[in-house]
């Protein structure tokens, strides 16, 4: 085990640790604005395990998408609605919360048996790759040949969302407008 | 490939999506519940990303990419209905949200 393949490892086992970490307190936060910040922190030690996978041009899509633009309207809406929600274990464990925990479980284990089933040996010897795999020019190239019919969906899937979340702002709700005009947003 | 093997990458995408859905499960406030729904798209964008390097091919990345673009517009449609939630003045609780009627 040469250096390089050390430092690799330590980098790998620091970047799970702050996944899981992040990810627990996503879940687990009271406080709404503490949970998108956690995001934060879960979003950029995904960003570190999708750069040992050589996928340079999606864990910087992934900071910029993320970081840049997801995780700032949800603070926006966390500061709009005022920092309140539940507590995640508020009256002690109920029947809803074990099924939960057992839910999670049984879909964690239901998925690392039916890969390994499937998979064999197949997963012992990943493929030899060049410098090229993940650059932004494979992927654009990637997108204009193979992969145009899911490029032209996204585009036509962001519009829609674009023109849905116009509607969803501007237009007043029924009650609302019967009421004559805007509510004050409840606190 | 140096350092841990795709199996290892699978196990922590399959964990990640774990804790995902336990907060999808448990919580009650739907702003938490998107930030879940946005951790399990995540865990599927690292299996997805596994497996494009073990076998060397990049329309995992591509696949990975639509994800994202799916995520930001759920976020955008998820948000945008919570806040119509808001001004409906309906209790931010997805236990007492029984009617899409505006």
């Amino acid at each position: 085990m040469d250096a390089g393949e050390i430092l690799v490892w330590i980098v790998w086992i620091g970047a799970v640790t702050a996944l899981f970490a992040s990810g627990l307190a996503v879940v687990l936060f009271q406080n709404p604005f503490y949970s998108a910040l956690s995001l934060i922190v879960n979003l950029a030690s995904l960003a570190v395990l999708f750069l040992l996978l050589s996928a340079e041009f999606v864990a910087a899509a992934q900071v910029l998408v993320y970081a840049g633009a997801v995780v700032v309207m949800f603070l926006f809406v966390t500061a709009y609605l005022g920092g309140r929600a539940d507590a995640p274990w508020a009256g002690g464990p109920t029947l809803q919360r074990l099924f939960a925990v057992g839910a999670a479980a049984a879909i964690a284990i239901e998925v690392v048996v039916a890969i390994s089933l499937a998979a064999g040996d197949r997963l012992t010897d990943p493929a030899e790759v060049d410098e090229a795999f993940g650059s932004p020019a494979e992927i654009g190239r990637l997108f204009v040949s193979d992969h145009l019919l899911a490029f032209e969906a996204t585009s036509i899937v962001l519009l829609i969302a674009a023109v849905g979340g116009v509607i969803l702002g501007t237009t007043a709700p029924r009650r609302a407008r019967a009421e004559g005009g805007e509510e004050v947003p409840q606190r | 490939m140096m350092g841990p093997g795709i199996a290892s990458y699978l196990v922590v995408s399959v964990i990640l999506f774990g804790i995902g859905a336990f907060g999808v499960l448990i919580r009650r406030s739907p702003l938490i519940v998107l930030l879940a729904l946005e951790i399990m798209l995540n865990a599927g964008n690292l299996a997805l990303l596994a497996f494009a390097r073990q076998f060397g091919d990049g329309s995992g990345q591509i696949f990975a990419l639509t994800v994202m673009v799916v995520a930001a517009s759920e976020a955008v449609i998820g948000l945008g209905l919570i806040v119509a939630m808001s001004r409906l003045r309906v209790e931010l609780d997805v236990d007492k949200l029984t009617t899409l009627r505006g």
